[in-house]
């Protein structure tokens, strides 16, 4: 009769346990990021697809060594570059990255020694045309220098 | 208020408006609701703070096909959706808002709400029933067993506050706990009567509530982790969207009884301006404790649910019965 009477009782109370954490739930406020109106930054060590590291003066620091294109596995890499008369490094004229078969493994940024290639925190990517994948870089850098 | 075609209509029609919204603003509550107790901000996106999603997702239910499955019983899979929202409507013919705001007041009002509320779980057999689904079937007879179960300790606190009030009239009832909170039947501390257990009854008629109106934590008729959605497995459209509003449309009955059996109906609790407003006041505090609860507690087992029905709550409401008997007797 007394463990009857206790079970209800600490049954009871349990009930008032829970409501009483919800109710302190109920006025914390909100943790969700809204996502298409609020986005958070991309963590430094994301792995969106590569980008190019411009200098001070927004040139890619790129000198066209090739060593990315070489390192590539999946060969998604084509770049291109010319030397100008009187200058001593060549300048990059085309730097193509066929997204459709990157598959991110970063050899590339590892391979490079200029510090010219870098991860971009880009995540944006869904689209409808295998086109949008051919991403040409030297034209995404001076878009985003202007 | 003579009874006249008219009258009737109008009454109908403000209960079923009445009816409908809250369904509606109550899904949305429901929703924000959870949303808060679950840090996040639950539907903003149509309109302020959300407010157009309830009559968007009616857009939606209604322009979607009424499928019925082959080797239905189609009379019943139609009839039972019908049957769920009229006694839920039919309900609220009786409740008295306040002392004029009325439908029709019955001397015997309390019984007509029972009569009704017990019509609720034959649509649900037949929703079961009809549906020719295993899982409809095993649901139906689960939210049956349930009502059963639930419906015995509920009338019988039911009979207690009609044994205080000598009325079974809700009007009468609501009258009998005039002047402020001491006199309400939830703990009336007053001449004549001292009876602690009141509270306790308070508690099973809160707690049969919930369970006749299948909510959460006693929603095992709907148990969509056992059974993926009972008895309206097969429903679409708008079936499920009445099987929906004669859900919500139940928890206000339900919040309007437990307000005028205990908490004193339109009755101010420290004696201020008594009117319709403490009444809706009341069984939307009430609705929103419902909401807070379900959102707080996991299901219970079957056995758990007709083991607290018939172990724990029908001896607790009979011997309160038998105390509050034997006190208006004595006192």
């Amino acid at each position: 009769m007394v463990s009857y009477f206790s079970e209800i009782f600490s049954g009871l109370w349990s009930l008032v346990v829970g409501l009483a954490i919800t109710f302190r739930e109920f006025f914390s406020p909100a943790v969700t990021v809204q996502y298409p109106y609020q986005t958070l930054k991309m963590p430094p060590r994301f792995r969106g697809h590569i980008q190019l590291i411009a200098d001070e003066e927004g040139n890619p620091n790129c000198i066209v060594c090739m060593m990315c294109q070489r390192a590539c596995p999946s060969g998604c890499i084509s770049l291109a570059g010319k030397k100008e008369e009187g200058q001593k490094k060549k300048v990059l004229t085309k730097y193509v990255l066929d997204f459709t078969t990157c598959s991110l493994c970063g050899s590339c940024v590892e391979a490079c020694n200029f510090n010219a290639l870098e991860f971009s925190g880009e995540y944006k990517l869904a689209s409808t045309r295998k086109e949008d994948y051919i991403i040409d870089l030297k034209k995404r850098l001076e878009e985003n220098n202007s | 208020m003579e009874l006249t075609l008219l009258n009737a209509l109008i009454a109908v029609s403000i209960a079923i408006g009445f009816v409908a919204l809250n369904a509606a603003y109550l899904v949305w509550a429901e929703r924000r609701g959870a949303g808060r107790i679950q840090r996040r901000p639950g539907p903003n996106i149509n309109g302020p703070l959300g407010l157009l999603q309830p009559p968007l997702d009616g857009i939606k239910l209604m322009a979607k096909q009424l499928i019925i499955p082959g080797g239905a019983d189609k009379a019943l899979f139609i009839a039972a959706p019908v049957l769920a929202m009229v006694p839920a409507i039919m309900s609220f013919v009786t409740i008295p808002f306040s002392d004029v705001i009325i439908a029709h007041d019955l001397n015997i009002g309390i019984l007509v709400i029972f009569a009704f509320a017990s019509m609720g779980s034959i649509s649900l057999l037949f929703a079961g029933w009809s549906s020719r689904n295993k899982y409809a079937v095993m649901s139906a007879m689960r939210a049956v067993s349930q009502a059963i179960a639930y419906e015995i300790p509920m009338l019988i606190t039911v009979i207690t506050v009609v044994l205080i009030a000598g009325s079974m009239s809700l009007t009468d009832i609501v009258q009998t706990q005039k002047g402020g909170i001491w006199n309400w039947y939830v703990f009336p501390f007053r001449s004549g009567l001292f009876n602690p257990l009141m509270l306790m009854s308070f508690l099973i008629f809160f707690i049969c509530a919930l369970a006749e109106t299948n909510r959460a934590p006693f929603d095992l008729g709907e148990a969509e982790s056992e059974l993926v959605a009972g008895f309206h497995t097969e429903y679409g459209s708008m079936g499920f969207g009445l099987f929906f509003m004669g859900e919500y449309a139940n928890i206000v009955i339900g919040a309007c009884l437990t307000t005028i059996l205990f908490l004193g109906g339109w009755d101010c609790p420290f004696g201020l301006y008594p009117g319709v407003w403490w009444f809706i006041i009341k069984i939307y505090l009430i609705i929103a404790t419902i909401i807070w609860i379900r959102w707080t507690f996991p299901r219970t087992t079957i056995y758990g649910l007709l083991n607290l029905s018939w172990k724990i709550l029908i001896p607790l409401s009979l011997f309160n019965l038998l105390l509050t008997a034997a006190l208006l007797k004595v006192l």
